[in-house]
């Protein structure tokens, strides 16, 4: 008998054992796994909520007040100011305010899923969990917000007498999108932040310069009246005109027609987006809790 | 049928690249990348492979062992022996640079306590939160919430923000949780040392229960040697990155007592390095003198100075026990500030004692500048060893369960008229 020897007497198969950890291991469950974890997901989704507006006085009307303010702003510089035309007979300010809803949601879950890593560092160094949990989680809280403006949405549209068509059953969709949309560039600058923090600074600027050059404050109809088809096209490489423009169909109706070459191209630079992003942060998560 | 193996680590290795530039952080800034880049196009080809700031750490080397389902299984070593990167790495927190780990069952580690609280969130959805994040399903954490709640004696503040608790408040819950997850192995790393003695001990019983009573596995990494003595079954010993001796707790504790006392000696000699500070530590001799409780340490200790320009320094002692952790420090008067040019240095420090009990005791050095920047600082140098009991005519105490000193004191009694 060879009871003393430290080690097991039959050699031990891979197939014994649930998990293996090597360097540079492909992780078999990864998709099953971030699946068992979605409580954690749920759970890491509440507390953003539940913290975000305590220790305000006016609380949950920060979800409010940015977004009319903005409207105001552009519905009064575009549409009064420079004199441009909104989208078939729907007043300016909706159409404006249509697309403040998903503009406002991308860049708000663009900006907390690129910092979500470096916030949640304790968690990161000291705990097991799929990673692309923490990013996808903060982006609820932005969701939230946008329900609260989604609201607003219908009472202006009661305010102007504006009903909406059937289309505007495809907002869901549309919004499960934008979150894609967001989610893409989100892992891929929130992986890239945990190396190098200068991406902090990179955000807000992108945002702030995203704003101007996608068509929230204007209808897209006049970059395509003034540039005409191809540079149309070109311009749908902003992943968010074809977001816009969709979002403009499902509220203001067919007379906001969505142009479905520029649709699909923007689909397909979210769904590019989308695939380097998570390919980049699966390649680099399991060295966060190292260098975080 | 043999009980089978849940945990088998095969040769794993863990690297660091280490930088050596003061104050860098782990992270880098993008700046730095494309100018490091920039640099690199004008000096062709720097020092061979990666530039001269980084260095290779292993903070584990070829470590190799199994564990058997329903072990409680502890991991002993001094400071930086690796134990701590071993238990994030079974974990899943970071990846191995080189052998493979297998594990069979559903690991909850428990590296912190209190992982993941919200300051601003209550009790009772902290409790949620954590249990969360240790890998319990909503369910199970619903099952177990008074339990828990009344674990922890915390009741009547459930409905209140953590931030408001007490430290020792935070602690009872975030440990209550934790002590009620029910994994198939548990990795439990100095933990233990939080709260007061009392809540201790209910913890350590608690860490008993599970591992006795419900056969788990447990893996369990700690100072506290005698709390590794009364859990744990098997043990293995690390010492710089490297697995030393595995084998039935007793002999492991034992032998990890005797490595620190092999480490070191009566006299000490630098070990030639690449680059040496400005002042440095050449050798120490170490004698003792005097008997207990007035016993002298005498250093002869040689300094080297290899640059024109020092700043006035001083020196330090630190008294450490075979843990290595520090009891006391003594720092020399006389020249209080040395002032150094280039050359070798005799200095004589005299230590008196304090009343230490029994057992071997090793000396850190320490020279800095009157801003206190280190110049120099060697750890565990010279050893010395005391055999008498501080207390004259008296044995006890000998161990550490009651600290290391013994202060001078006295007793009379008198009895009072009834």
């Amino acid at each position: 008998m060879t009871a003393n020897l430290p080690y097991s007497e039959t050699p031990i198969s891979d197939a014994d054992f649930d998990l293996t950890l090597e360097a540079g291991r492909d992780d078999k469950h990864y998709w099953l796994d971030l699946w068992r974890y979605r409580e954690l997901f749920i759970i890491l989704a509440m507390r953003d909520i539940s913290v975000r507006y305590k220790q305000t006085v006016i609380g949950i009307g920060w979800a409010l007040i940015q977004p009319v303010l903005n409207m105001i702003i552009m519905t009064i510089i575009f549409g009064k100011v420079a004199g441009l035309h909104s989208e078939g007979k729907a007043p300016y300010a909706i159409m404006v305010f249509v697309a403040m809803l998903p503009w406002m949601f991308f860049s708000s879950a663009l900006t907390t899923s690129s910092q979500s890593m470096v916030t949640n560092a304790p968690l990161i160094s000291k705990v097991f969990f799929p990673r692309m949990i923490i990013p996808a989680s903060s982006v609820m809280t932005c969701f939230v917000d946008f329900l609260i403006s989604f609201v607003l949405l219908l009472l202006l549209m009661a305010g102007f007498r504006f009903a909406p068509g059937w289309n505007f059953f495809a907002i869901p969709l549309l919004v499960l999108l934008t979150f894609l949309a967001a989610l893409g560039p989100g892992l891929f600058i929130t992986a890239l932040n945990v190396k190098y923090r200068d991406f902090r600074f990179v955000i807000p600027f992108l945002v702030q310069f995203g704003l101007y050059i996608t068509p929230v404050g204007f209808s897209s109809s006049v970059i395509r009246e003034k540039w005409g088809e191809k540079l149309f096209l070109v311009y749908s490489l902003n992943p968010m005109v074809g977001v816009i423009d969709a979002f403009r169909w499902a509220v203001l109706g067919n007379s906001s027609p969505v142009d479905l070459a520029s649709f699909i191209i923007s689909l397909s630079v979210i769904a590019l987006m989308l695939y380097v992003g998570v390919s980049y942060f699966r390649r680099t998560e399991r060295g966060f809790a190292d260098i975080i | 049928m043999s009980t089978p193996t849940v945990i088998s680590v095969e040769s794993l290795g863990k690297l660091y690249k280490i930088n050596h530039q003061a104050n860098r952080q782990p992270y880098v800034a993008l700046r730095d990348v494309i100018a490091d880049k920039v640099k690199r196009i004008f000096q062709p080809r720097p020092a061979k492979g990666k530039s001269s700031s980084q260095e290779d750490f292993w903070a584990l080397k070829d470590v190799s062992f199994e564990i058997k389902q329903g072990e409680v299984f502890g991991i002993i070593g001094r400071n930086g022996a690796g134990k701590s990167t071993l238990l994030k790495v079974l974990s899943r927190i970071t990846e191995p640079s080189q052998g493979r780990v297998r594990i069979k069952g559903r690991v909850a580690s428990l590296l912190e306590v209190g992982t993941g609280f919200h300051a601003e969130l209550t009790g009772r959805e902290n409790i949620f939160l954590n249990g969360a994040i240790l890998g319990m399903s909503r369910a199970e954490i619903r099952s177990k919430f008074d339990e828990i709640v009344s674990f922890a004696q915390v009741e009547k503040f459930l409905d209140t923000p953590v931030k408001h608790y007490s430290s020792g408040m935070y602690v009872r819950l975030a440990f209550a949780v934790a002590s009620h997850l029910e994994p198939e192995i548990l990795v439990i790393d100095e933990v233990l040392a939080v709260g007061d003695a009392q809540f201790q001990t209910k913890c350590l019983g608690k860490m008993e229960d599970v591992a006795k009573s419900k056969g788990r596995t447990v893996l369990f990494v700690s100072h506290n040697i005698p709390a590794v003595r009364a859990l744990c079954t098997h043990a293995i010993l690390l010492a710089n990155g490297r697995l030393i001796d595995e084998g039935e707790t007793s002999r492991i504790v034992e032998s990890y007592m005797d490595q620190d006392s092999a480490a070191a000696d009566s006299t000490w000699q630098r070990l030639p390095q690449e680059k040496n500070p400005p002042v440095y530590f050449q050798s120490v001799e170490a004698t003792v003198s005097g008997k207990q409780p007035r016993m002298t340490l005498t250093l002869r200790v040689e300094l080297r100075c290899e640059s024109s320009s020092c700043p006035k320094a001083f020196v330090s002692v630190d008294l450490c026990d075979v843990l290595g952790v520090a009891i006391c420090q003594a720092i020399p008067v006389g020249s209080p500030f040395m002032e150094f040019r280039e050359g070798c240095y005799n200095a004589l420090i005299e230590i008196d004692l304090p009343p230490l009990i029994p057992g071997r005791y090793t000396a850190d050095l320490w020279i800095g500048s009157h801003y206190y920047e280190t110049i120099d600082s060697v750890k565990n140098t010279v050893a010395i060893t005391i055999d008498e009991s501080p207390v004259p005519d008296r044995t006890y105490p000998h161990s550490k369960d009651h600290g290391s000193l013994v202060p001078a004191s006295r007793c009379e009694l008198t009895r009072t008229p009834s």
